[in-house]
């Protein structure tokens, strides 16, 4: 049995979770808020990595792996252009100031 | 304390250091810096993990896409050269509160279950699986060849007595992200193009 067990990669899991957490919702910059999301994600890889090497799981953890890493790369590139489009109309990105929907 | 344990324990210490830096500082263009310090000490723990193909994946995708993608958003948006949004030290503090509480809660349940039990248990269960996961392809670290016939369809990682896999493959999940990534690809490109080119002919108009 190694000493680094499944227990201490998923309490640093859990660091990057609520790390990301915080991260989107304390910042105010847009750009900011997407850092979190990504630190989210990548909690969650960690997990998913973890129980495919120390239990049954086989592959499966790391496809899934795989898969969120396409999805968060389709996500950041989504939410940037949602990001430019809002500072061509509002000059900033300070969410704060996005509580009013027009074109 | 052998050298696997050794390399952990400063991988995991990085990681926790820099997401929690990327939370602390308030400049953007620090938060991205160290925004790639925990990505990349993530890949390393993938290593670690036996998981090579994904923390080349992750190194490739992850810090060399996506945090370039999100720098040049922080240039693009960028209205002063040193330009920092404040958050105030109210909701900072209430924020940091929150995240404790949660982080407590986390930490006491990951600590306090016996995982190792749990997969003893589910082993004797399961004595149809003739290859366990310490003695499975992955145990040599070389999971590219595996990843890709799963990704195909085919699963060569986990066998039962006659050769069948156990597991399913994941041709069609392969499928649809291709053509959601293309998808979105596309909607990236349209929702982010100039749309200034319109306003000098407005003026000729």
């Amino acid at each position: 049995m190694d000493s680094a067990g499944l227990n201490a990669y998923l309490f640093v899991a859990a660091v990057l979770f609520v790390s990301g957490v915080v991260c989107m919702a304390v910042k105010r910059n847009a750009i900011g808020v997407l850092m979190g999301v990504e630190l989210v994600l990548n909690g969650a890889n960690l997990n998913l990595v973890a129980f495919s090497r120390y239990t049954t799981l086989g592959l499966d953890g790391q496809v899934f792996a795989l898969f969120v890493i396409v999805l968060a790369a389709a996500e950041a590139a989504i939410a940037l252009a949602i990001a430019l489009n809002f500072y061509n109309n509002h000059l900033t990105i300070d969410v704060d100031r996005g509580n009013e929907m027009h074109g | 304390m052998n050298l696997e344990s050794l390399l952990f324990s400063i991988f995991a210490i990085l990681t926790c250091v820099s997401a929690l830096a990327v939370v602390i500082t308030q400049n953007i263009v620090r938060m991205a810096f160290w925004l790639v310090m925990s990505l990349g000490s993530v890949s390393a723990l993938f290593f670690l993990l036996e998981a090579d193909f994904l923390g080349a994946t992750q190194l490739l995708i992850y810090v060399g896409g996506t945090v370039v993608l999100l720098v040049f958003g922080v240039m693009l948006t960028a209205s002063g050269p040193y330009m920092q949004i404040k958050t105030s030290p109210a909701e900072m503090f209430l924020g940091g509160g929150v995240g404790g509480l949660l982080l407590l809660v986390l930490a006491s349940s990951v600590v306090s279950l016996d995982w190792e039990g749990n997969v003893a248990e589910r082993l004797g269960k399961e004595s149809t699986v003739a290859i366990g996961p310490r003695q499975s392809v992955n145990q040599a670290g070389a999971t590219g060849r595996p990843l890709g016939l799963a990704f195909l369809g085919l699963r060569t990682d986990q066998l039962d007595g006659n050769g069948a896999p156990l597991r399913p493959g994941y041709l069609l999940p392969f499928e649809i992200v291709s053509v959601h990534l293309l998808v979105v690809l596309i909607g990236a490109a349209y929702l982010a193009r100039a749309k200034r080119r319109v306003e000098p002919s407005e003026d000729t108009v």
